[in-house]
């Protein structure tokens, strides 16, 4: 793992939703992360427990309530500003009057890239995602999986350092979803992004990531980090591999230890 | 099918269009025929029983022309009755845009700047709901009675509220997670408006074009009733009615029909153009 300087730095984060009123949620407490260039890391946890609520924190989409995020040395409102996040949510969110071509170059037009610019990088990232013959069609026209990978083209369009993806495969069946893991790790090996990745289901984090972040509810805070020091490239073999379970397992254990204790308390 | 299964609908559809335009063509032109041979089968047979039931019970002429009699006026009168029906046209079309316009350029400000939208909107829908076309003798007056200025006014004011109403909702009504991504890019008001909000907003600005235009025709041919130019269709249809000279009237009225229709299906027809992306989402979900 690499040690240089972290290019997300969460320390004493907390967030109160409707603070002030009675019926308040304590959605994260005390949250001290370090994120380190190149990682893949997914928050993994039960609903409620503010997987979600941590990345947009880091996304600077909401502001913590106590404690700092910097990214990349700077405040994560400034690594906003200055364009360093590429995000991925559950619903692709194209937008229905673009073409996927056009689409993966909206984040180029907003950010004022020259026509041949955007045209050339729309271009790689379709051929990355491999849908260069589909850059013509309507988001209508393409499958839930096949919007999913454009979303991911245009995330990646700018070239962010850091990849923020808010349970990106949710919605999709198994098998698509199994297929997208495999082509998102060959993106992220491609294109050296850090990758920040929300989920709940253990083998997604187990199959992904470098590191998996273990929360718990009420109120949200971390139960525990899993190295998943699995060898890469990783394949369908992968998944029915002994480490694989064993690293289900692990995860699980710290999961489950978590309500343990909080049965207990 | 060994293809991978996100690809398989898609592929079809690819399919679809590139083995088998013309098939597909001739069937949706059937399918299409189908779907409205019902409607026209009815047209005829109420028409036939009309005429039937003018020559069984006696019914006097100018009380109910016979479709047959209301044809051959039609032809005759057609030489008054089209330049009428242009005449007003101009009136329902120039009222229409003057209405689209400001109705357009006042939801744009009203979602810039929110204090307008919350003071304006619940009047504007109370007022959208009320008939407007009551004030005609009220515009004939302030503009002069023969001046299509008159009945241009009155066409605006009734455009004017649902494309008010529907470009603010169309501009107001935005994804969230389509707002985020903006907000994640640190884009501007700017490229939030032309890049989201207007697209967002042109399936509910064609809605209203829509009912506007039929609107709009209604009400420039009501407000003639109320008296006007005597080269307008209004008028022309009034003053027959007055004569008991129905078979005009009703001639007149085809003509009225047709002015409607064909406003409506021109803006079908650039709605397609304007929004192909929108269009082919709605034939597929047929």
């Amino acid at each position: 793992m690499s040690h240089s300087s972290p290019v997300v730095s969460v320390s004493g984060v907390t967030k109160v939703f409707g603070e002030g009123d009675s019926d308040r949620v304590r959605a994260l407490e005390n949250i001290n992360l370090d994120v380190h260039p190149g990682e893949f890391i997914s928050l993994i946890g039960p609903s409620g427990c503010g997987k979600s609520t941590l990345l947009r924190l880091i996304g600077d989409l909401i502001k913590p309530s106590g404690g700092t995020v910097q990214v990349n040395g700077k405040s994560a409102h400034q690594a906003r500003l200055d364009r360093d996040y590429g995000m991925v949510f559950q619903q692709a969110t194209l937008y229905d009057w673009r073409t996927v071509r056009k689409n993966v170059q909206l984040p180029l037009e907003v950010m004022s890239y020259a026509r041949e610019k955007r045209e050339a990088r729309a271009q790689e990232m379709l051929k990355l995602v491999q849908l260069e013959e589909f850059s013509r069609h309507y988001p209508w026209q393409l499958s839930g999986g096949m919007q999913q990978r454009v979303a991911i083209a245009r995330a990646l369009a700018f070239e962010p350092s850091l990849l923020l993806m808010d349970e990106p495969f949710g919605a999709l069946d198994e098998m698509t979803r199994e297929r997208m893991q495999m082509e998102l790790l060959r993106i992220w090996s491609q294109t050296q992004t850090t990758v920040i990745f929300v989920t709940h289901s253990i083998p997604e984090a187990v199959f992904l990531s470098s590191r998996a972040v273990v929360m718990s509810p009420r109120p949200g805070r971390l139960a525990g980090i899993v190295e998943i020091d699995l060898p890469r490239p990783r394949a369908f073999e992968t998944r029915e591999s002994a480490p694989f379970f064993e690293k289900i397992v692990e995860v699980r254990e710290c999961l489950r230890r978590d309500e343990v204790r909080v049965a207990s308390a | 099918m060994s293809q991978p299964a996100d690809l398989i609908p898609a592929l079809e559809e690819e399919l679809e269009a590139e083995l088998l335009p013309e098939a597909g063509q001739a069937l949706r032109t059937g399918q299409r025929l189908r779907r409205y041979l019902p409607a026209i089968l009815l047209f005829l047979l109420a028409l036939g029983a009309w005429e039937m039931a003018v020559n069984v019970f006696h019914i006097e002429g100018f009380l109910l022309p016979k479709p047959t009699v209301i044809a051959s006026t039609f032809v005759r009168e057609l030489p008054v009755i089209l330049p009428a029906g242009l005449f007003t046209m101009r009136e329902a079309l120039g009222g229409f845009v003057l209405g689209c316009v400001l109705g357009i350029l006042i939801a744009l400000a009203t979602s810039r700047w929110s204090i307008i939208s919350d003071g304006a909107m619940p009047f504007a829908i109370a007022v959208n709901s009320t008939p407007i076309v009551a004030l005609a003798p009220i515009m004939n007056n302030w503009f002069g009675i023969t001046n299509p200025l008159a009945k241009m006014s009155i066409v605006a004011v009734i455009v004017f509220f649902p494309v008010l109403i529907n470009t603010v909702r169309g501009l107001t009504q935005v994804n969230d997670g389509a707002l985020e991504l903006m907000r994640s890019y640190a884009a501007g008001e700017g490229a939030v408006l032309f890049d989201l909000r207007i697209p967002n907003a042109l399936p509910f600005l064609f809605s209203a074009f829509k009912v506007s235009s039929t609107l709009s025709v209604i009400a420039a041919i009501v407000s003639e009733y109320f008296g006007g130019s005597r080269d307008a269709l209004g008028v022309y249809i009034s003053q027959q009615a007055a004569l008991f000279h129905f078979a005009e009237a009703w001639a007149a009225i085809i003509v009225a029909c047709l002015m409607g229709v064909a406003f409506y299906l021109a803006l079908l027809v650039f709605e397609r153009l304007v929004m192909p992306w929108h269009v082919s989402l709605r034939a597929a979900e047929e």
